[in-house]
């Protein structure tokens, strides 16, 4: 009878944690800097600097570079 | 024993998922986030003589100061305050939409200080750039 009153809690838990580790997310500084760029250059029309057309649906990104923490 | 574990292993899977999903990338593409854009772009126009001339440079905080107000002439120094004045209220609105946008307003200051970096490293030579500590540089 044990498990079955310990389950739901652990249920709850797990999902707490889950929401955690959501809320607590790295910045990814790559990303943003990407982002950065591409309205930089929008702003100051820097067409020769980097392509003029990048690729608007870029797919997976290198994500694994975005390890600086948030704080 | 074994659904506990089942349990753990599949909250460390989401957990993981969640992570991998909202590092991927950065929206900047809203209504909200464009507009400033091209009220920025219009704005470029008047500001590049003012970065070249070194009346204005760009801060460390991402946004743009009147550094030397007398490479302005007297005639036009109000215009270049404000044009000063708009473009910082501008900047540091795109800073707050960018992070709004993507659902994390804590990233602002994060978000900004990638800007002011970006702003300064792609910056012309000639032009003012603050430094950390505060002092400006010609590029």
């Amino acid at each position: 009878m044990r498990t079955s009153h310990t389950l739901p809690v652990l249920a709850a838990l797990a999902l707490l944690t889950s929401a955690c580790v959501t809320i607590n997310i790295y910045f990814p500084a790559a990303a943003a800097e990407k982002a950065a760029d591409k309205i930089i250059d929008e702003v100051w029309q820097q067409q020769g600097k980097t392509p003029a057309k990048p690729a608007e649906g870029k797919p997976a990104d290198a994500a694994p570079a975005d390890n600086k923490p948030a704080q | 024993m074994t659904l506990f574990r089942q349990l753990m292993a599949a909250t460390a899977l989401a957990a993981i998922a969640n992570v991998a999903l909202a590092a991927a990338d950065i929206e900047v593409n809203t209504p909200a986030i464009n507009q400033i854009k091209q009220s920025m772009q219009a704005r470029n126009a008047q500001l590049a003589p003012l970065y070249g001339s070194g009346a204005v440079g760009l801060t460390k905080d991402g946004l743009v100061s009147l550094r030397d107000a007398n490479a302005v002439p007297l005639a036009q120094r109000a215009q270049a305050n404000q044009l000063v004045a708009e473009e910082n209220r501008d900047r540091s609105q795109l800073y707050k939409e960018i992070a709004r946008a993507n659902s994390h307003p804590e990233w602002e200051g994060e978000i900004r200080s990638t800007f002011a970096q970006r702003w300064i490293d792609k910056a012309q030579g000639g032009w003012y750039v603050q430094k950390a500590g505060g002092d400006w540089v010609k590029k």
